[in-house]
């Protein structure tokens, strides 16, 4: 196998076994060098487990995880970038202490100016770390992942808690990212997050691998039909007729291949079309199909 | 600058400037020894102690009381056992006892420090009991103020207190909230980060208690007999080894409040057990011997040595080496229990 073939990040029959759980069940993926990889899966799935191993804080029961073909070690730790979801940091010190600081931890570093300016810090770089808004907080966590210009990136739900503004300004960094060649893997619960910026994806459930592929690749191969959605009242007119619809709260979805036959059948049952809203399937649908509605621990 | 001392020196400098920023806690640090040492100045330095002090070296077959002699049952004197006239003597020309009684010889006598007024209180009672005369020994010693006694107690004391829950408590706290795990993706090696805790927090407890002696030898006019270079070897020796204490108190735990419970078990016997506000003789020699294997027992007699007595390094030395070993085993223990991230 040539060095360009080589994935730059591989999970092979990866398993971890707690006292009382199997957390992670043999999994097995390839990273190609370059892409925007997800990682997606409802609470308690194994998804955490899985991606610690891949980022070598935590070691498999079996299997075995390889960087660049080889198997994790101080190489690895140098050369790879990591923002927690949750994390602190030290105490009463600015931000750009905090980058100093963690990038004299690594043999290589970024410079500062060119990471200030990538994740826009310009702004609060003499502010106590302790002081940031959440955004704030997410674009210093991920400057700090970024210091060794590592070329293997996790980002681990990076923007759980943020507002919309905030959450899309996120976005448009690990789209710069993306653009630059950096292999990014990405846990996130906001499937339109993960359709956005993925360009491969991997749902875990109970600690296996339930499906895989790129986004859109995903609903093809999952999904033929569209989504109409209407008012419980107006939908309570269909019923008895050739359309069935599903209840979510006070509002009703109709799955349909045929949108133009469908449209037909509401006009004639006298449905008012003023609230209707047609989408295609997303991700998140596939989602819930794939792992169900129930609410996980 | 190898990768080593790179990491090393980078987390000594973030550590020290939390701590020195952390301006509660500095502040706490410096300016509670020096209330709480003239305060005990104030408390105990003037007149009304009742309680007389008098040493007994007697053979370990004979019990201390009216039998050996009627004199020991006087009241409002406390009597104890000595086994050794060279480590009593000291004590009664540094005032510290009233009298010293040695029935090891025939015919029995007495030592009196001359310069004590309680001690030729205590002989006056002595000569008018009944029983066998004892033979007069005479010896003089400046006296040593309670103050001067009690300070290098309440140094070590607060030292103490900042080695550990200093030390035990972040290490926790780094845990509970992530830090740790997030320091564990990076290169940094655990040896590294428990070295650099321990050189930040050794430096930053060396500077304010050197503040802190110096502001209480300016205000209480504390007694230095010995050399400063002495003193300032036995107390990084000491607080090193209860740094190490500390880190093997937070090698692995997650929690802050059994930590506070863990460190407050090991915390109060050192309090009572190492003489810090009370000298240990007289104490059972159960006690005194449980002591002897407490770090600051250790700091406590070695730095009175050189502050009272002006000893040198030949005579503290087995303090600093029972010091050495102990922060050797807690190190080791440390490094090897220590874990990144909790379970």
């Amino acid at each position: 196998m040539s060095a360009s073939s080589v994935p730059i990040l591989e999970a092979v029959d990866l398993v971890k076994h707690f006292p009382k759980v199997r957390a992670v069940d043999g999994i097995s993926f390839a990273v190609p060098a370059g892409i925007c990889f997800g990682l997606l899966g409802p609470n308690g799935a194994g998804k955490s487990t899985t991606i610690e191993m891949l980022e070598g804080l935590l070691t498999p029961t079996s299997g075995r995880v390889l960087y660049h073909g080889e198997r994790l070690g101080q190489r690895h730790r140098e050369r790879i970038g990591i923002q927690f979801q949750n994390t602190a940091l030290q105490d009463h010190l600015t931000v750009h202490e905090n980058l100093r600081f963690f990038g004299a931890l690594y043999p290589v570093r970024r410079p500062l100016s060119e990471l200030i300016a990538l994740c826009q810090l310009e702004e609060f770089l003499d502010r106590d770390s302790r002081k940031l808004s959440g955004g704030q907080r997410q674009r210093l966590l991920l400057a700090i992942a970024l210091i060794n210009n590592p070329d293997l990136i996790f980002l681990d739900e990076p923007t759980t808690g943020l507002d919309p503004q905030a959450r899309r300004n996120f976005w448009d960094m690990v789209t710069d990212l993306k653009r630059l060649g950096n292999t990014i893997v990405l846990t996130t619960h906001y499937m339109e997050e993960a359709y956005l910026l993925c360009d491969d994806i991997v749902i875990v459930d109970h600690g296996k691998i339930i499906a895989r592929g790129a986004p859109a690749q995903l609903l093809a191969q999952h999904f033929n039909d569209s989504v109409l959605e209407l008012p419980m009242v107006e939908a309570r007119k269909l019923d008895g007729g050739p359309l069935r619809y599903a209840a979510i709260g006070e509002s009703a979805e109709i799955l349909t291949p045929d949108v133009n036959a469908a449209v037909g059948v509401l006009l004639a049952a006298g449905v008012s079309l003023a609230q209707l809203r047609i989408r295609p399937r997303t991700l998140e649908d596939l989602f819930i199909e794939l792992t169900g509605r129930a609410l996980r621990a | 600058m190898s990768g080593f001392w790179r990491r090393l020196s980078a987390t000594t400098w973030a550590r020290s400037l939390e701590f020195i920023r952390d301006r509660a806690s500095l502040g706490w640090n410096l300016v509670f020894p020096v209330f709480l040492v003239a305060g005990l100045a104030f408390v105990f330095s003037g007149p009304g102690q009742p309680l007389f002090k008098v040493a007994v070296l007697a053979p370990s077959t004979a019990k201390l009381d009216v039998d050996l002699h009627p004199f020991l049952s006087t009241p409002q004197v406390q009597f104890y056992r000595e086994t050794d006239r060279d480590s009593a003597l000291p004590k009664v020309q540094r005032h510290r006892i009233d009298l010293l009684l040695d029935f090891t010889q025939t015919p029995a006598r007495y030592w009196l420090n001359t310069q004590s007024a309680k001690g030729e209180l205590l002989e006056r009672l002595l000569i008018a009991s009944p029983g066998a005369k004892l033979e007069r020994e005479t010896t003089t010693g400046r006296e040593i103020r309670y103050v001067d006694w009690v300070a290098p107690g309440v140094l070590g004391m607060n030292m103490m207190f900042a080695c550990l829950f200093g030390i035990g408590y972040v290490v926790v706290r780094y845990r509970k909230n992530g830090y740790l795990k997030r320091l564990n993706a990076t290169p940094l090696r655990p040896l590294e980060f428990l070295l650099a805790q321990l050189i930040s927090r050794l430096a930053l407890i060396l500077i304010v208690n050197a503040a802190v002696f110096a502001a209480c030898r300016v205000v209480l006019g504390l007694r230095m007999e010995g050399s400063y270079f002495d003193l300032l070897l036995v107390t990084a020796v000491g607080a090193f080894s209860m740094i190490a204490m500390g880190l093997v108190v937070s090698a692995r735990m997650s929690s802050e409040e059994v930590a506070g419970g863990i460190l407050n078990v090991l915390s109060m016997p050192m309090t009572v057990l190492c003489g810090v506000f009370f000298s240990m003789d007289g104490a059972p020699r159960i006690l005194q011997l449980a002591a002897q294997l407490l770090p600051l027992t250790h700091m406590l007699e070695a730095a009175r040595a050189v502050m009272l007595d002006g000893a040198g390094l030949a005579q503290i030395y087995p303090n600093l080496v029972a010091l050495a070993a102990m922060s050797v085993i807690y190190l080791g223990l440390g490094a090897a229990l220590f874990k990144w991230r909790q379970d």
